[in-house]
Formats: structure tokens, C-alpha cells, sequence
């Protein structure tokens, strides 16, 4: 193994959080109008364009293939993966994958990793820290799980060595180094890198990239397993939060400090 | 009635409030048993059974600290199996999430993450999208993994208390098998100040303290409350990223959130819009921090936290 890479990064085409986002219809699922690459996702495929440019790139037969699960829109996530230097592109598209929870969505993906790793197995699977809508991070350890694979996860750094990898885990009281052997689930925080811009060769080069579209009869997944029918969580209600009203505004004129402790008192939180 | 199985992982010599919160909530569900990993200490044992855990189990292997998860899952599956649950509570914590989510995947359970409230028949309250809506949501399967954020109830002790036995949990063959080690572990230092997410006050800096932490920290420390930071102050290295609060770092709901020299854009906003009361200092009256702000403060965080933290020691004579 190792001596040329293939790794799958994760894409999630998410709303645009700059905006307001909604939940609609039946199971409360998110408005994907304005849509695009989750910002987190884009930690991960620099993580695996790091590492196969580390080995030759491309042109060594290295591969860095985006696979993104998700309604017509999400191509826009493989595209755009494309443009910033994935070697390839997967959309797992079908119309029975609607309103899927963590646990079809890992069965759905963990199934398309197998699918794309018949021939040449992956060596990493690589995702972002979270998604920016959902934000439960659970996906990463389900697909491990499902996989039977080492799970390394919110990592701020990454080696590989040979068949083995090791990584940095910082918790809130201890850092961590993690040792796997590949293959693995590999989850990235926004502290590992800082994320390339595609650029205009980048955005050029994209258009002669192949985007293969996999459905669920392709993977070998059945419809019941998937989407709403197939999920073990259900949200059964949703009401915006109305939203937060700015108070008093002051401008300090030499006693503001004061002013700030009267409140705290008035409110009763001293 | 429903049996309900708390995890708790490696408390130390004290139950963390997070621990008694995730205790008291099992009561009101059903009967609590818990799944302990970690050296038990005497005191951690009587606090377990002054919140009316009717169970204990632990598991036959102890080095489950020196894999990444994996093992941990394992461990509290067969705890859900040998305790009957129909309910597992864990912690909001990314290992915590973590250990649920596979947890869910060996059950066949579904897993509702970031949980404030549960209702008796299951039913899970939660905030999402950055706190813009509240959600209810349920598990559709004979088990459910829940977890619960820190500060969702305020724990209470059981009116009679319990002595329970510990049982020891047979971890099954395979379970370090594909597992992640942990190799090498280095501790961080101790700030002495509560825990930035189960903290009832936070105080958090941005870009304008420009490097000074120093009028942060006193004004948390006569508060006795928690430091948090904005992503461009832990990116500028003048704080550890474990203090950062936005959409990758914390999502904390404090009662007060006092915010200093932070503007407030939405990578802020989604780790701290939930709290109670929030108060904001910054010398830009434009800033969108002042939009959510209880209390706006447009002036010179220099200036106005010392005068505060003078004020508050004035008072307390």
C-alpha cells in the first residue's frame, strides 16, 4: 500500500450559512436553494491534495476522488471540488435518499465507498469535522463503524508512513497522538490547513474531469434502507427561534463600565 | 419502567455537573443505571448512588483510554445489553457524540445529538441551525441514544438514595480490533476557571484585544466565569483554540455572555446566539455583535472592563 494513493473525500453541499436558513416540509429538512461546498469540507480535500502532491500528484497515478451524497444541486459540491484539485468526481444521487438521518446516510455512503473501492480499495477516507447545517458529527464514526475501519478523527495534523498514519487529537484537557493503520476514517478540523482557492487553471482544468452519477441500484442499496423510511430518527417538529432584538445601546462616555455592572445587578446576575 | 443508562467516562475524584444533569434526567425517564469506564473513587460511588443509580456496571477490560472510541462503543453496547436499556444518556462532547454514533450503528438505535430537554415518552428537544430554530425529534427504534448538552436542567439528587453493586461488563473478542491507539498523550495545564461548556457566566475576546487577554480574564475572574475567544483571536495564537465559541469551536448557552472587542459575524454568532443575556463591548458601532446584544457597550474594551471589574470588587467591599 502506499505506493500510490487513493482517497475519498466527503462533500457536502450545504446552505449557505451568510444566509438565513430554513426548515420545510415533511421531516423539517433544510432548504438547499442557496447552496454550497460546506466550508469544512474544504479542510479535507486540501488534507488529501496535500498528501498525494507529497507523492507526485496525479501525474504518479495518485487519486483524490470527491463523493458527495445529495439531491441534483450537490454536483455543484463535486464540481466545485474538481475546481479546487479532486481528480475525480461521484454524485450518489437518488430521489429515495430524501430526509435520510446520520445512520442511512452513513449506510448509503459506506456503500458507495465499497462500490468505488471494488477494484482498488481507498486507503483513506478523508471528511470535514462536521457538516455546517446538520452539525451532529456523527457521520465520520458511523461510516468507521459500518466499514470496520480505525476511525481517527477530528485530527489538526496528519502524517502517512508506509500503511500507517499518524495524527494529532487536541481535546479540551489533553492532545492526543492517534496511530492507525490504513485504511481509515480520517475526520479533519479547520486547524489542520488553510484551504487553496481553485484558481483559473483549476476552474479550466474541472471542465475535462469526469463526474460519474451512482444511484442506489448501482450501489446495491435498497430504497427502504435510505431516506426518511429508512432513518431511526424522525424530527417531528420545527419552529424558528424568533430572533434575538438588540437591547440598549450605550456609548461609553467615561462610566460605561459602571453602567455595564448596574445592568448585570438589574438583571440579577452578579 | 423504562430502564435508562447513563455513560460516564473517567470522571476522576468528582462527578462533573454535566455527569448529575445527565443522572437527574434519567430518573425522570425511568430507572438509572450507569456505565462507568475509569477508576471509580469513593466519592464518585456515593454521588452515583445520592442521584439513584440503581445499577452500576463497569467494563472487564481497562485499557480502553488507549484507543480512539472504537473499544469504548463496544463496551457500552454490551452495558445496554446486559442492563436491558431502552435509553442510553452521554455527554455533548465530540467523544461523547463519537461513542454514540457508533454506539447507534452496533444497536440498531437511532442517535439524536445536542439534546436540551427529553420528555417523558422519548422526545428530544434541541436547537439547530445555529440556534435559528428549535427542533423536537424522536428515535424511531427500540433504543435511543441521547446526547445532552451541559446546563440543560439543574441537577437534583434522588429523594432515596441507592448503594448499587458494580457489575462487570464482558467486552467482547473483537472489540479493539480496527481501532485507532492513542499513543501519546500530553495533558493541558489547568486554568483553574469553570468549564467553558458547562459555565453559567463566559467572557470572550476577539480581534480587539489585540493580544491582551489580561482585562478578559479579570473581569471572568471577579465573575467567576469562563474565558472564550472568537476564531480570529485563537487563529492569531493569542489563546488556546480550545477556548474558541462559534460554528467550529463551542456552542455554549450561558446565562451571561459578555463579549469584548468580537464583531459578531456569523461564524461567531452560531456558537453563542442561544445564550440567556448577552452584553457586548466594541469600538465599532457598526459591529453585528450590537444586533443580538442585550446590552451594547460602543467604547474601548480597555477602558470599560477594568472600570467593571473595579466596579463589581467595589461592591463586593
Amino acid at each position: 500500500m502506499e505506493e500510490t494513493l487513493k482517497i475519498i473525500v466527503l462533500v457536502k453541499h450545504v446552505p449557505d450559512a451568510q444566509f438565513d436558513r430554513h426548515l420545510s416540509g415533511e421531516g423539517n429538512t433544510a432548504d438547499r436553494s442557496e447552496s454550497i461546498l460546506s466550508e469544512l469540507d474544504e479542510y479535507a480535500l486540501e488534507a488529501a491534495l496535500q498528501l498525494i502532491e507529497a507523492r507526485g500528484g496525479e501525474a504518479a497515478g495518485n487519486k483524490v476522488i470527491a463523493l458527495s451524497m445529495g439531491a441534483a444541486g450537490a454536483v455543484n459540491a463535486v464540481k466545485k471540488s474538481l475546481q479546487i484539485g479532486a481528480t475525480e468526481g461521484v454524485h450518489l444521487s437518488d430521489e429515495a435518499l430524501a430526509g435520510s438521518d446520520a445512520a442511512a446516510t452513513s449506510l448509503a455512503l459506506a456503500a458507495a465507498i465499497r462500490h468505488l473501492g471494488a477494484d482498488v480499495p481507498a486507503d483513506l477516507i478523508l471528511t470535514g469535522m462536521a457538516s455546517t447545517d446538520g452539525e451532529t458529527s456523527l457521520v465520520p464514526a458511523q461510516l468507521a463503524e459500518r466499514l470496520g475501519l480505525p476511525q481517527v478523527t477530528f485530527v489538526s495534523a496528519l502524517e502517512l508512513d508506509g500503511g500507517q498514519l499518524t495524527a494529532r487529537r487536541d481535546g479540551d484537557f489533553h492532545a492526543d497522538t492517534i496511530e492507525a493503520a490504513l485504511p481509515a476514517v480520517v475526520s479533519v478540523t479547520d486547524q489542520i490547513n488553510n484551504p487553496r482557492y481553485p484558481n483559473f487553471k483549476g476552474i479550466m482544468a474541472a471542465k475535462k474531469k469526469t463526474i460519474t452519477t451512482l444511484t442506489l441500484a448501482d450501489i446495491g442499496v435498497d430504497a427502504a434502507q435510505v431516506g426518511r423510511s429508512g432513518s431511526w430518527t424522525a424530527v417531528e417538529t420545527a419552529e424558528a427561534r424568533p430572533p434575538r432584538t438588540a437591547g440598549t445601546i450605550i456609548t461609553d462616555e467615561g462610566d460605561a463600565g459602571v453602567k455595564l455592572v448596574e445592568f448585570l445587578a438589574a438583571q440579577k446576575l452578579l | 419502567m423504562a430502564k435508562v443508562l447513563v455513560f460516564i467516562d473517567n470522571p476522576g475524584p468528582a462527578l462533573k455537573k454535566s455527569s448529575l444533569e445527565l443522572l437527574t434526567i434519567a430518573r425522570s425517564l425511568g430507572e438509572p443505571a450507569v456505565a462507568f469506564n475509569g477508576e471509580l473513587h469513593d466519592d464518585v460511588a456515593a454521588a452515583l448512588g445520592a442521584y439513584g443509580a440503581q445499577a452500576l456496571y463497569r467494563p472487564s477490560a481497562d485499557d480502553l483510554d488507549d484507543y480512539l472510541v472504537g473499544p469504548k462503543a463496544s463496551y457500552l453496547a454490551a452495558a445496554v445489553l446486559t442492563a436491558d436499556a431502552t435509553v442510553v444518556l452521554t455527554e455533548n462532547s465530540a467523544e461523547g457524540r463519537e461513542i454514540a454514533a457508533r454506539l447507534g450503528i452496533k444497536l440498531g438505535a437511532g442517535v439524536i445529538t445536542d439534546v436540551v430537554a427529553v420528555d417523558q415518552d422519548g422526545t428530544a428537544h434541541k436547537s439547530v441551525l445555529a440556534g435559528s430554530y428549535t427542533t423536537t425529534a424522536k428515535a424511531t427504534t427500540p433504543v435511543s441514544v441521547l446526547t445532552v448538552k451541559a446546563n440543560s436542567i439543574t441537577p437534583e439528587p434522588a429523594v432515596t438514595g441507592t448503594a448499587p453493586q458494580a457489575v462487570t461488563v464482558e467486552l467482547p473478542e473483537t472489540a479493539t480490533a480496527a481501532s485507532a491507539r492513542v499513543t501519546a498523550r500530553s495533558e493541558k495545564a489547568a486554568s483553574g476557571r469553570p468549564d467553558l461548556s458547562d459555565a453559567r457566566i463566559i467572557v470572550a475576546g476577539g480581534r480587539g484585544v489585540d493580544g491582551n487577554f489580561g482585562p478578559v480574564e479579570e473581569l471572568a475572574d471577579v465573575l467567576g466565569a469562563a474565558i472564550g475567544a472568537s476564531r480570529a483571536a485563537t487563529d492569531a495564537g493569542w489563546i488556546g483554540h480550545e477556548a474558541q465559541i462559534g460554528q467550529t469551536g463551542k456552542t455554549v448557552s450561558p446565562q451571561l455572555y459578555i463579549s469584548a472587542g468580537i464583531s459578531g459575524a456569523i461564524q461567531q454568532k452560531a456558537g453563542m446566539q442561544t445564550a440567556k443575556v448577552i452584553v457586548a463591548v466594541n469600538k465599532d458601532a457598526e459591529s453585528p455583535v450590537f444586533e443580538i446584544a442585550d446590552f451594547g457597550i460602543v467604547g474601548d474594551l480597555f477602558q470599560v472592563l477594568p472600570q467593571a471589574t473595579a466596579e463589581i470588587k467595589k461592591r463586593r467591599g
